[in-house]
């Protein structure tokens, strides 16, 4: 056989070298165009993503920028301290009513200062440029500190919503004829305010740290507590699947005979992680809340909740790698006469623990942008005012929670909360990617090792 | 007191019977792959198994230290015992007999940690350091015995998986030698390594014959005729032949044996 095929007498099969036959031509050219049909589908792929990015950015970036306006304020002893004794209970008496005309008569002030122009001649007539939660916001700052009554101290103030708007670009003028809260008069002062920079624009710290506001407010409203909501739920979530999940899927993958019941077992784990989230809402509705008591809207229970869907997800992703690890690295540990637990853990389980971090990050990101089954427990619709006041009511007060949040501003009226739910789902995303990062670099520190 | 068999059993040390085997049947699942298998491997004598592919060599060579039973479908019937102990009596911890009958697999399992870790490892577990020096001393000495220390002694840090195969096989027979085990299974350990290094294993089997009984599987006529003492022929999951090497090899009795030595089945 050998002999004669290099034996040149014999006519040659295959033809040339240097040009490829029908056949491998043929081969070649279906090769390519599956190369292609990838490369368009990755193309695809990459430019839906470039939109989604860019829509969400466009449209939530505004939400880290806010309106303030920066006015002196004489604090009007005769108004807030009638007694003069500076008694903060005393003092506390007198609500943010007391405190409005002081603050409209300081902008229109500033406005006389600034000698600007305007047909809006009565302190009333600012209150359209300010937020509603001007006079709280000083009324909290003189309580704290009660010696400022009788001075003059600057405040740097919320704009209200519209002016926000203007400044942004989302309130028109044209727009203006049909609203009631606010005129193009408003709008002349606001440019001239700007122009003396006692408007202005500002990094929007607010949002990311500080409570919902009520739906007249929308310039007030934050994320800050219904993040702490979701962290208060993540740590519920984290401290329970996991140790819980990968108990489950070391045993049932190392330590478990394989008969009908493990089978069994199994069948119903991947059915669980295949249950419609708001099942799981409605469960935790019934056990936790009907049955057991648990307070409403707590994190604990929707970090219950969430942990019950998390499982699954953990303990498939931690026995898929539990199962990668070479079975020759099980035989070798016990050939030399470790126990079975001992290979596990010394061996099998390092092995495997970047699937499991990995697997285990995926399934808290789920949980942390899942809002079907916290509609059940009573957080969605919360309003998220109140930031916890230690760590034990982080989780048994009510609260919201990022997804749920973002969910209940998308559908308030105000245009203005548009802006905020893009925002929100910007922040979102950026603690979802934080994770996978998080994901990945653990995942390299534990290959490295090895 | 005085026992007398015992005496007279002592007296011929060559042929102390250190695991002996009778009447074993294992089973996967329905499938019979080691029929009524009678075997006594002796102690300070190489054992070789020999025969052909899916012959049942790896089988009964796992039933000897209850490798078997990480098989959930493998059942192993009949009488193995060491030193006169039945090692598959309810009473037995599978944990401390393999501590006694060490086992080298046929593919080179390193641990995915330092080849200092991979020899230590054994040894930390069961405890048979005191100090940092005593365990420093132990991974020497088996690396020196598996014929690979002058090879890694620079780079003991280095991941074990780092090294090529052969590399890799001395270093699980240094992992075995560590614990210091009275039997050593080796399921074709050789089968990964170059001429040199096959000469290098071949003699630490032959060194370690001076402590411990050694069953090594083979197919290499050669090897098993170097190396080993007595020889057992698997066929078809039956015990064909045992006896010494020589008579096997140069006299067999049974025809399959004569045939698959001379290379007509297999
Ligand atoms: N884990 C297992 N499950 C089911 N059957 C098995 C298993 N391991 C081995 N067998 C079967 O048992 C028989 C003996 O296999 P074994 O591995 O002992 O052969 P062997 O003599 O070692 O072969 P080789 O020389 O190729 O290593 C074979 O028929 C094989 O198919
Ligand atoms: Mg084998």
């Amino acid at each position: 056989m050998t002999d004669a095929s290099i034996n040149p007498a014999v006519p040659k099969r295959h033809g040339s070298l240097m040009s490829a036959d029908a056949r491998t031509a043929k081969r070649n050219a279906a090769e390519k165009r599956f190369q292609m049909y990838g490369m368009a589908a990755i193309g695809a792929g990459l430019f839906f993503l470039v939109v989604l990015i860019g829509a969400i950015l466009s449209s939530g970036i505004g939400a880290f920028q806010q309106t303030f306006i920066t006015v002196p304020v004489y604090l009007d002893e005769a108004k807030l301290d009638k007694k003069g004794n500076r008694d903060p209970a005393e003092m506390a008496k007198v609500s943010t009513f007391g405190y409005n005309p002081l603050i409209q008569k300081a902008v229109l002030a500033a406005v006389e200062e600034a000698g600007i122009e305007t047909p809006l001649k009565k302190s009333k007539n600012m209150k359209a440029l300010l937020s509603a939660s001007a006079a709280a916001q000083v009324r909290d700052v003189v309580l704290a500190n009660p010696d400022m009554v009788g001075q003059t101290v600057e405040f740097r103030m919320l704009a209200s919503s519209r002016v926000d708007g203007y400044l942004k670009g989302r309130v028109q003028r044209e727009d203006v004829a049909r609203d009631k809260n606010i005129d193009a008069e408003h709008l002349d002062l606001t440019d001239a305010l700007r122009e003396a920079g006692i408007v202005s624009k500002g990094f929007n710290a607010g949002f990311i740290f500080g409570a919902d506001a009520s739906e007249s407010r929308p310039e007030q409203a934050g994320l800050g507590v219904s993040m702490l909501g979701s962290f208060f739920m993540m740590i519920v979530v984290l401290v329970l699947s996991l140790p819980i999940g990968v108990a489950a899927s070391i045993y049932l993958e190392e330590f478990a005979p394989q008969n009908r019941w493990t089978d069994l077992i199994e069948v119903n784990i991947a059915n669980l992680a295949a249950v419609p989230s708001i099942v799981f809402g409605i469960l935790g509705l019934a056990v936790f809340i009907q049955f057991a008591h648990l307070p409403q809207s707590a994190p604990l229970v929707g970090g219950l909740v969430l942990t019950l869907m998390t499982l699954p997800t953990i303990i498939i992703s931690t026995r898929a790698s539990l199962k990668a690890v070479p079975p020759s690295i099980r035989d070798a540990a016990l050939g030399i006469g470790a126990s079975k637990m001992q290979a596990t853990f010394h061996h099998v389980l390092p092995l495997a623990m970047p699937g499991i971090l990995t697997g285990t990050i995926i399934g808290l990101a789920q949980a942390l942008g899942e809002t079907a089954p916290l509609l059940l427990i009573g957080m969605v619709g919360y309003i998220a005012t109140n930031v916890p006041d230690g760590i034990a009511a982080g989780f048994l007060s009510p609260n919201s929670a990022m997804p749920a949040q973002i969910y209940e501003w998308a559908k308030r009226a105000d245009p203005a909360y548009y802006e905020r739910a893009w925002g929100g789902i910007i922040i979102l995303l950026v603690f979802l990617l934080t994770m996978n990062l998080i994901a990945i670099i653990l995942r390299r520190r534990f290959e490295r090792r090895w | 007191m005085y026992d007398a068999p015992l005496f007279t059993e002592r007296d011929v040390t060559a042929n102390t019977i250190k695991i002996g085997a009778r009447g074993v049947q294992v089973f996967y699942g329905d499938t019979h792959a080691i029929r009524d298998v009678d075997v006594d491997i002796e102690d300070k004598t190489v054992t070789a198994f020999i025969g052909p592919s899916g012959c049942g060599k790896s089988t009964f060579l796992r039933t000897l230290n209850r490798m078997n039973d990480t098989i959930d479908i493998c059942r192993v019937e009949g009488d193995i015992r060491l030193d006169g102990e039945d090692i598959y009596d309810k009473r037995v911890d599978p944990v401390q007999l393999r501590a006694k009958v060490g086992m080298v697999f046929q593919k080179p399992n390193p641990f995915p940690k330092s080849i200092y870790d991979n020899v230590a490892y054994g040894p930390r577990i069961h405890g048979l350091a005191k100090n940092k020096a005593e365990l420093d001393e132990i991974v020497e000495k088996a690396l020196r015995r598996g014929a690979i220390w002058d090879e890694v002694k620079d780079r003991l840090t280095a991941p074990g998986t780092g090294l090529s195969g052969g590399q890799q096989q001395r270093l699980c027979i240094a992992r075995a030698i560590a614990t210091e085990p009275e039997v050593l299974l080796m399921d074709e350990p050789c089968s990964a390594l170059d001429p040199i290094a096959t000469a290098q294993v071949e003699e630490l089997i032959d060194e370690l014959r001076q402590n411990y009984s050694v069953v090594i599987v083979t197919h290499s006529m050669q090897q098993a005729a170097r190396v080993s003492q007595k020889t057992a022929f698997f066929h078809l999951g039956n015990l064909v032949e045992f006896g010494e090497t020589a008579q096997i090899f140069t006299n067999p009795e049974d025809p399959r044996t004569e045939s698959y030595i001379t290379g007509r089945i297999g």
